[in-house]
Parts: structure tokens; sequence; C-alpha cells
């Protein structure tokens, strides 16, 4: 019986274990490591390569020779490149991504300051992404080929197909302008703002912590919108991969043995078969939020939403090039740091990859 | 010889043959099945008429749009749909069915381009890594996996930046940040095809590494690689324009269909046609790529559903 409700039947051999998962352990280390300065790379040549004069970005186009030699200077930028690269890595390892021209705050305060409000979007969409995109492909691999199973391949593809920035325009236009059923664009009504102590800078956690109802829902009604739009990207993605993941398992012969012992249809399907479909599921689960976190820039930018992408924007447009880089980091990082996540997740979850 | 196969039209005799005569007939008859396969599929023939929709709105636009996408008329800004402007006009009074027919070049434009940039090159670079094996492989590989775990959209806005905003810059930004896959996808045909018997006599016969890996190697890789292509067509199409909805990629005047949206934004409360008609193109287009690609994986491929 153990051996049916093992999916796979090439179990690895024990002896190896702690030696061969050593060996994995290093590998992904390394593969890591070597990611995180490959995009160190990247960000320090996109920033050599602009044709920005990062001495004028900072004393302005009217400032004497020698302020500009001595700004010039401290920017170490007379350096040899290698030099300068290796000021910069130290740098970010610091977490200094210098300082941003526009809100002249270093940008790492400014980046803490926006991140948790992408997060904040990015978390709560894939919530509702897994809650909704799981059972529709569960119910999809279910009934392959009939109505339900092509309504969700449907539904996939048009949030494959339609842009985010539109979606987001006509949902204002519909649902804010003409059914008020929505509050508009920020996060807060106007009157509300600075009022709850930015704790986890998350509107949501910070007004119930400071026992703001009115607050809290007015956070609600301007989370409503952007949240769901979000949230049917990760759907779309979800469900499609979902369903294929149910296919394939409803197709192993452990499924074919606990029905043949007599269970229920209903725990076969959404015990043992989504059980072993979670697995390979967490990586895209990691992998959407990733998605998320990026695919915020558009719609900070439409529902102006005081995140990290409408600051990584909003900072390009003004020219200031260190927002736009140390942000680009970051983003870059908290990618790396997802797939990292999901990686383990996957080897603690399933006994079979130890 | 039964009368019914004699009087079948000689074509398909010929394309459905069991013992076919060359090597042409053969290929043919395996298109001709992917076709029969494709073709029973409601979906993704919509997706192709979609397509061929593009391509004749493109070819014939000077037609179907006898008027300049550029030109004026303050006296009748921002207009509703009406007989007169079918999509209605915009804030500097343009018509909007005429910017929408014109801006079906750019598009084509923009996804022809990155195609011609990025698929080569992953081509090129996953066939390199996965034939030579050995130090090249991981040094390659680690580069691919580099640019594969950056955020698509932020590095393309990064070096649409650094390029500086331009249709031409968005172009190579996008291509920059979609070659991997196609990378991964090429090498993992070649490592398949590395150690079959007849590389091994090309090269006993002496080519060259560059011969076998583009005489031999390049050509089988290629269908997966368009497969991948034709999925991530929409995906180009939805940066693109993204990025000309931030004002990264084309520059105003020029009708590409983000920049409208983004010109429209404006005015999404009182004109909702002037954002939301170029939108609607958007979103067409990529699901006539989205719903092809789809058919195409299905019929080309049909372990991975």
């Amino acid at each position: 019986m153990t051996e049916l409700r093992n999916p796979v039947s090439a179990a690895p051999s024990r002896g190896a274990g702690a030696g061969l998962w050593l060996s994995k352990a290093a590998n992904l280390i390394f593969s890591v490591l070597l990611t995180f300065v490959g995009l160190l790379v990247v960000t320090f040549l996109i920033g050599r390569v602009i044709p920005i004069d990062p001495v004028l970005a900072v004393v302005g186009d009217r400032a004497l020779p020698d302020v500009y030699a001595r700004v010039r200077q401290e920017l170490a930028l007379d350096e040899p490149l290698y030099y300068q690269f290796w000021l910069y890595v130290t740098k970010a390892l610091h977490g200094d991504f210098g300082k941003s021209v526009i809100t002249s705050r270093p940008v790492i305060e400014d980046i803490l300051r926006y991140f948790p409000a992408t997060i904040e979007l990015a978390t709560l969409a894939t919530l509702l992404g897994v809650m909704i995109g799981v059972p529709a492909g569960v119910v999809a691999a279910k009934n392959q080929g009939r109505w339900p199973d092509q309504l969700v391949r449907l539904l996939g593809l048009i949030g494959y197909s339609v842009p985010v920035f539109w979606l987001g325009l006509v949902g204002l236009f519909v649902f804010y302008s003409k059914l008020g059923w929505v509050s508009g664009t920020g996060r807060l009504d106007v009157y509300y703002e600075d009022i709850v102590d930015p704790v986890t800078g998350m509107m949501l956690i910070d007004a119930a912590l400071a026992r703001e109802w009115d607050i809290f829902f007015n956070a609600i009604s301007h989370l409503a919108l952007p949240v769901s739009i979000l949230g049917y990207y990760s759907l779309a993605y979800i469900s499609r991969m979902t369903r294929s993941f149910m296919i394939e398992q409803l197709g192993q012969e452990y499924v074919t043995a606990a029905r043949v012992k007599g269970l229920s249809e209903l725990r076969v399907v959404w015990r043992h078969a989504l059980g072993n479909a979670m697995l390979p599921l967490v990586t895209v689960i990691a992998l959407s939020y990733a998605s998320l976190l990026e695919g915020a820039v558009l719609t900070e930018t439409v529902f102006a939403w005081p995140g990290l992408g409408r600051y990584i924007t909003d900072s390009l447009f003004n020219a200031d090039m260190n927002p736009v880089l140390g942000g680009t980091f970051v983003v870059g990082l908290a990618f790396i740091g997802l797939n990292l996540l999901s990686d383990v997740l996957y080897r603690v979850l399933d006994p079979r990859s130890r | 010889m039964s009368t019914a196969g004699a009087t079948q039209p000689g074509l398909r005799a010929w394309l459905l043959a069991s013992a076919p005569r060359s090597r042409w007939q053969a290929r043919c008859g395996n298109a001709y099945l992917a076709w029969l396969k494709l073709s029973a599929n409601p979906l993704a023939m919509a997706g192709l008429a979609i397509i061929v929709a593009l391509l004749l709105v493109v070819i014939f636009a000077p037609l179907l749009a006898p008027g300049t996408p550029y030109g004026q008329n303050l006296l009748h800004r921002l207009e509703p749909p009406s007989a007169e402007n079918w999509f209605g006009t915009d804030q500097l009074g343009r018509d909007i069915y005429t910017r929408v027919v014109h801006g079906a070049q750019l598009t084509l434009m923009i996804v022809v381009l990155v195609a011609i940039l990025a698929a080569p090159t992953g081509l090129l670079i996953g066939t390199v890594a996965g034939y030579s094996g050995g130090i090249v492989d991981t040094v390659l590989m680690r580069i691919t996996d580099v640019f594969l775990a950056f955020p698509r959209l932020v590095l393309a806005l990064a070096f649409a930046a650094a390029l500086g905003p331009g249709i031409e810059n968005a172009v190579i930004a996008i291509a920059l940040t979609s070659w991997p896959p196609y990378a991964r996808v090429a090498r993992a045909e070649t490592l398949a095809l590395r150690s079959s018997d007849f590389i091994a006599a090309a090269r006993l016969q002496g080519a060259s590494p560059a011969r076998i890996v583009l005489r031999h190697i390049v050509p089988l890789c290629l269908s997966s690689v368009i497969i991948r292509v034709t999925l991530d067509m929409a995906g180009i199409i939805l940066t693109a324009a993204g990025l000309g909805f931030l004002g990264l990629g084309a520059q105003p005047p020029l009708p590409e269909w983000g920049a409208m949206v983004a010109a429209g934004r404006d005015f999404i409360l009182d004109n909702w046609w002037v954002a939301t008609i170029p939108g609607i193109a958007i979103f067409i287009v990529s699901l006539g790529f989205n719903l092809l690609g789809d058919g195409l994986r299905d019929v080309l491929d049909p372990k991975q559903r």
C-alpha cells in the first residue's frame, strides 16, 4: 500500500543521501550567488551607459567647475571601471544605493518606505489567485475537454492577453466612476492619510493595529480594484498550471488504486491527487508572486499607488538614476529570493527530491 | 484499386500517401496532418483569423483609413464615436480609427523585430552551449540564468531608460530580455541530439563544430524555438505596449497603441473611448497570438499541455 501512495516508482537510493544532499545544497548556493553577482554587474553597467551625467544630476547644470570636479572625484568616476564596480558592490552590500535627487533621502530609506505598499498589493493578489485559481484548475482537469475546462482555458487566455494598464483604467471607469462600488486611486482617501503610524507599512495591518476601523475599510475599498486586477493575472497562470499538474496526477496508477480501494471521488481528487500536484504548484505560486511584484509597475502607475514600481518609474522620468538602479536591484533580489524559497520548499515538501 | 480512392483529389492523396516517394512529399504530408489537427481546433483557428486580419490591416492600411493618422482638427476634439469618426476623436481631434489602423503597422513591426533579434540570439547561444558542453555550457547557461532571474519589465524599463526612450530602443530592450527562454529550449534540444549517430557521422567526416551546429543542429531546433516565439508574441506585444504606456516606447505623435492608451488616461472618466479603443486593439491582437500559440503547442507538442 505504501508503494501505491508513491506516485513515482523510482525512489532515490537511501545510501548516498546526506552527501548528495550536501552537494546539491552547495550547487544551489553557488548558482544563487552567481545570479546575485550577475544582478550587480547588470545594474552597475546600466548605470554606466546611461546618457545622463551623474555629476550634473547631483550638482545641477550651473555648478562651478571646481565643485563639478570635486563631486566627480567623490563619485570616483575617474577611477578604473573595476574599482568603480568594487565600490558599487561594497556599497550595495551595505544597503547604500546613493541618494535620490528628487526626495533627497537615501534610496534605501525610500525603498523601505515604498516597498510595503507593493508587497501588500502582490500578497493579496496572490492569495486571491490561489484561492480561486487552484480549485478552478482542479475542476478543469476533472472535466477535461468539457465546458468547465474550456471556460477556465478561455479565462486564462484572456488573462494572458489583456494589457494590465488598460484593464486598470477601464476598471476605474466602470467600478469607480460609473458604479461607485470602489474607491479611486491612491491607498486611502485624502482625509484619512497620515493618521495611522506606519508600523509595517501595510495599510490593512497598520490600521488594524491602531484599531482605526474606518481607515481599515477605506483601505479595503482602495485595494479592491488593483488587487482584483492583479489577482486575475495570478489566477490565469495558477489555474492553467494546476490543470496541467492535475491531469498528470489523475493519470497515475495510484489514483486508480485509490479508486479501486473504494475511496470517494472527492477524496481521491482533492486529497490524493491535489496533494501531489501541490508540490510543483509551490514553485508556480512563488513565480507568480514574483511576477506580480513587477507587474505592479504598471498597475501602480494607473492607480497612483505609492509603491516601489511607481517610485522606479517616477524617478526614471526625473532622470534620477540612483532610485531606478536601486529599485531594479531590490526587485531582482526579491526574484532571486523567491526562486530560492520555492526551490527549498520543494525539497522540504517532497521527500523524493531529498 | 477502389474507384473512391481514384476520384479523391490528387493533392490530398499525395499528401496522405502512406509511402511517400521523396523527403519533400513526407514533409508536406506531416505539415498537412498538423494542419488538419490545428484546423479542428476552433480556438486556434480564431487566433489564426485574427492574425491574418492583422496582416491584412497592415497591408491595406492606406485603403482602410485613407486619412493621415497625424491630422489634427482642434474644432473636433474628444468627439464620441459617430458615423463620421467611427471610434471618435482624441484630445487633438485626430481620428482614432485611422490611428488604430496605422498603429497596427507599429505593433507588427515591434513583434517582428524582437523575434528577429531575440530568436537567433537564443538559438545560437543555446545550441553552442549544448553542443560544446563543459565550461562553455556552464558559463553561457549561467548568463542565461541571470537574465531569466531578472524581472522582465523592470529590466526592459532600465534598459529603455539607459538607451533613451524611443521605439527602436524599446525593441532592443525587449529583445535583450526575451532571448533566455529560447536559449534554454535550444540547449535542451541540442543535448538530446548531440550524441546521436548522424552527428557522430558528420564529425567523423571532418565537419567543423561550427558546421555541425549551424547546418545540422540549428535546423532541428528551429521548430521548437518557433513555437516558443509564437507563444511569446503576446507577451512581447504587451511589454511593448506597457513601455509605450509608460512613455518609454514609441514617442508621440506615433500612433502606438500603448502610448494612445496613456494619452487617453487623463480623459478616461468623461471620454472613455480615447483610452478604451486602442486597448481593445492590443487585447485582440495578443489574444490572437495566444490562441494560435496554444493550438500550435497542442498539435506539435502533445506532451506539454
